[in-house]
Order: C-alpha cells, then structure tokens, then sequence
C-alpha cells in the first residue's frame, strides 16, 4: 500500500470514530447536532498541547482528549438538555462556534488562528485501527445492552420512556456525554495524523458533515453511520483532483439519497448476517411474485 | 386492607380552564375500580396528575399514605405505578419484545463497563430481561408475535403489548387509561377476563378508565364518575346505574328537551 492510500485509510477511521459518537447522540437518543467539530476541537488541542509542551505519552494524551471533550460536553448538556426538543440543536450552533472562537483567541495557550504545529505524527496506521476497533466494538456492545434501549426509548416517546421509569434527561446528558468522548478522541487522532492543526478545521462545515454522514448512513444505525462516513469520505477523496467542485458532488449525493433513500441506507438496520439474508429473500420474493403475475 | 392511593381535593387549571376540581377519592389495596364520565370529564388528567406528568395546582395526591404531588415521573414509577395510554404509546419501530424489555430491564441492572465489554452481569440480566418479557408476553397472549414491530399489530394487541409493558414495571398501581376503545364487543369481553386475570395473579390494585359502561360495571365493584372535573358519584355499580347525576351527565337532563 502507498503512503497516499495508508494515509486515506487513517483519515477515514478518525471520521469513522467522529461518527460514532455523532451516531449515538443523533441516531440512537434522537437530538441534532450542529456542534460536534467543537469537542473534536477540544480533544485535538489537549492532545496537541500536551503531547508537545509537557511531553506526555500519545496514549494518554488522546485518552485526556476524549476526556475533557467528554467533561465539556457533560457540562453543555446539563442546562441545556433538560429542555425538550431544538433547544440543544440550536445551542449547539452556537457552542460548536465557541469552542472554535475560545480556541482562536487563547493565544497563549493555543497559538490562535495561525495553527498549533510540530506535533508528533503519533497517529499511525496501526494506532487509528487500534482505536478503531476497541471503540467501535465498545459502541456495538452499548447500543446493544440496556442503555442502548434506554436511549432509543427516549428518542422514539420521551413520556413513555419516562414513564417507564427512565430519566430522560439523565440519559440525554450521559449520550452527549460519551457521543462527546468519541468525537474528542478523533480529534486528538487527527491532530496526530496532520501534525498541525488550525481552529477553522472545526468549523460549522464540519460539524455539518458529521451530522450528514449519520443521516445519508440511517438514524440509528451503527453500522450505516460506518458506510455513510466510508462512502462520504471516499467521494470527496476521490474527486480530489476537480479540488473544490468536488463539494457540488458531495451534495450530490446526500441530495441522491434523501430523494431515493430518506431513511439513509441502513435505515435503523443493522450490517448482520441476518439482514443480510433477509434482504436476498425478499429480492427473490419479489422476483417470484413478478414471475407469478 | 390499607390505601393505596388518595386524592384530597385535588384542583388542576390550565390557565383559566379547571379541568379537575376538588376531586378526592380512595383507592383501598387490591382494589379493582373504575373510573368512568363523559368525554373531557377529566379523566385522563387524573391520570396525568398521578403519574407527574403534570403538576397538581392545589390540594394533595398520596401513595400509601405519601405525598407525591412534587414527584417526577419516573420517581413515581419508582414507587410503583405504571400505567397504559389512551392513544397508545409503544416505541413503534421496535420489536413487541423490546417494547417489553424495554421496560423489563429495570429490574436486571448492569453496569456500564459491564454493557460495553459485554462481560459480566450482562449476559445473565439480558437472558432475565427477555424471558421476564417472554413470560408477561405469554401471559398477554402475544408470544408468537414477539419479534414483530410494535407498530404493524392490531389496534387491540397492542393495547396488550402496553398491558404487557407496565406489568414488567411489576407496578402495586396499575393505571389502565381506555384499555377497550375501539374494540368490539367480543374483544372487550377477552380483554375483561385478561384484566381480571392479571388482577388476581400479580396482586394488582387497579384503577381503570372506561367509556364502556357494560365493562366496568361488569368487572369494577367500586366506581367513581366524574363529570365536568369534579365527582358527581362514588359507590357500586348499581348505584352509579341508577344515580340521577350520572344519567344526567351521560344522557343529558331531560328538561332540555
């Protein structure tokens, strides 16, 4: 494999990690996001920082980044998710852009708009798969236990849910809190992986396509948030060569698939074995009723 | 035989609109009552005030001889109420199984390292959570249907898959907000013996809200008929049969015509 395709792969399981998370706040609790680029922001710097200027190890660098973007998150949703409905969403907007505008003037800390460079390239292949994987399988295992049913419950009929004994707030605020982790630990993943970082790569663009890939994957659906973020970072890839027109065939295809596709392309299904096979037979179903008629 | 559920004058406005007024009544434990009173009556504000959807603006709601007017809803739950919705409430897109398990799961906690490692009390709470909901599926009758989504059933499953969600809850209360609305006669005749039933078996005090008069005077022994907010009528169902107030409020006062 070329350094060229290593290097797509990296980038492609960073998003993927982003996109978990954004998966679990938007698909699975069921509240939009316009701000997620803000706690990769978070995790990118204290990773950044840390690593350059108290020489602390990358491991626990990124783990700090997941940390803190997780702690920020947490705080953010304790006023803000009591409230039922936009609220957050529209809080959201404005959050994301703190961060980013809190970063861009901490210039002690931070170095402002001119960018933080000179950090280790510590993200290699095998550490953004390693990463990968155990988050990932992590994800899998929580949407798939009791606090995954929990979270769909409060996303499909908050009363119901919550008079079934959960408290929806609680666990709206302990989705955005995790779903705040893995977006702070891609940060810190990507910062390793470019070496320098600049607070306009978190901008509302990107929290826009963290929130795209979700939706163009299917709401509630880990596994489509994982095709949806392969697919949409592919594309842009490939295209590279037109530079920025390739954004119009971006909106090409979310705008494809929310004619052809409204529910995304896993809809709430999950990648199985199973689905799989139900998705042949009622293709040969189907063709046996056309034969038929 | 203790109460278990006492309202003393409870008092709910909307703005200027009182849709409940001075109401009291009492629940004795293992009691199966009725509800009932014309449409917008208030019932299903009762409901609402019991369960803390909606904040009593005077007067006092007790559970056991407890005040729970400033309660949240699911702390009422907490103590042991659940409760059935008029316009149904099932997560629609989920399975009739995890609709139960959903709320069976109270009951069969882990931790959660243990839920993203998978490891641990996982395994086994998961295998009690769903034969728990397996059991109450049975119990309902819907046990075939279990891997279906809620929201392809009949009108009248899934009211049962709703029964079946708030027995999990293994409530002392069990609110039950129109279960026989739009049945038929031999449904609602199936649906008396599956209340009764459950009843009996889970040691259940039961409250009920019912437009079918011929139901809670068939399965009910104590009735309270409520008309524009507030109590017109307490007693047994021959008494309510024949009380002028009642009449009055279901067939209109016979001067107006």
């Amino acid at each position: 494999m070329g350094g060229y395709s290593i290097g797509i792969i990296t980038l492609l399981l960073i998003n993927c990690i982003a996109a978990l998370g954004v998966s679990l706040f938007t698909g699975f609790t069921g509240i939009f996001t316009l701000g997620h680029a803000g706690y990769m922001a978070i995790g990118a710097y204290t990773a950044a920082i840390l690593t350059v200027e108290h020489g602390v190890g990358f491991v626990p660098a990124i783990i700090a980044g997941g940390i803190l973007a997780m702690v920020c998150a947490y705080l953010i949703g304790l006023p803000t998710l009591k409230l039922v409905g936009d609220y957050y969403t529209i809080a959201s907007l404005g959050l994301g852009e703190a961060i980013r505008l809190i970063i861009e003037n901490w210039q002690s800390l931070t170095r402002g708009a001119r960018g933080y460079p000179g950090i280790d390239n510590y993200t290699t292949l095998p550490v953004a798969l390693t990463f990968f994987v155990v988050m990932a399988v992590g994800m899998f295992f929580l949407v798939n236990s009791r606090f995954g049913r929990a979270f769909k419950a409060c996303r499909d009929d908050y009363v119901a849910a919550s008079l079934l004994g959960f408290n929806t707030a609680r666990y709206r605020v302990f989705s955005l809190a995790i779903s705040g982790f893995y977006c702070g630990v891609a940060g810190a993943l990507l910062a390793g992986f470019m070496s320098f970082i600049q607070p306009i790569m978190f901008d509302m663009a990107k929290s826009t396509e963290l929130v795209s890939v979700v939706v163009f994957g299917g709401l509630g659906s880990m596994s489509g948030c994982l095709i949806g973020t392969t697919i949409l970072t592919l594309i842009t890839e490939m295209f590279r060569p037109i530079s920025q027109y390739r954004m119009l065939i971006y909106g090409l295809v979310l705008v494809i698939i929310m004619v052809v596709r409204p529910e995304g392309i896993m809809g709430t299904h999950e990648l199985t074995f199973s689905y799989i096979k139900s998705l042949f037979c009622r293709k040969k179903k189907v063709a046996e009723q056309g034969g038929a008629q | 035989m203790s109460t278990v559920l006492e309202l003393k004058d409870v008092t709910k406005s909307f703005g200027g609109v009182t849709a409940v007024k001075d109401m009291s009544f009492k629940i004795e434990q293992g009691e199966l009552a009725g509800l009932i009173g014309p449409n917008g009556a208030g019932k299903t504000t009762i409901f609402n005030l019991v369960t803390g959807v909606y904040d009593v603006t005077k007067g006092q709601i007790e559970l056991n001889g407890k005040n729970i007017n400033k309660l949240k809803t699911y702390q009422v739950v907490a103590l042991g109420v659940a409760r059935t919705f008029q316009n149904l409430r099932l997560f629609t897109a989920s399975t009739v199984l995890e609709n139960v398990m959903t709320a069976a799961q109270r009951y069969h906690s882990y931790s959660f390292l243990e839920a993203i490692t998978h490891l641990g009390r996982w395994h086994g709470s998961e295998k009690a959570t769903r034969k728990e909901s397996m059991e109450l599926l049975e119990r309902v009758g819907l046990a075939s249907r279990a891997n279906q989504a809620a929201g392809t059933l009949p009108y009248g499953l899934q009211r049962r898959v709703e029964i079946a969600r708030a027995l999990s809850l293994r409530p002392q209360l069990l609110l039950l907000d129109e279960p026989a609305a739009g049945m038929n006669p031999e449904e609602v005749e199936e649906l008396n013996g599956l209340i009764t039933g459950i009843h009996n078996d889970f040691k259940l005090t039961i409250l009920l809200i019912e437009h079918h008069m011929d139901m809670v005077m068939a399965i009910c022994p104590h009735i309270v008929c409520m008309s524009f907010g507030a109590k017109i009528a307490e007693g047994e169902p021959d008494y309510i049969q024949n009380h002028p107030e009642v009449l009055k409020a279901y067939l209109g006062d016979e001067e107006d015509e």
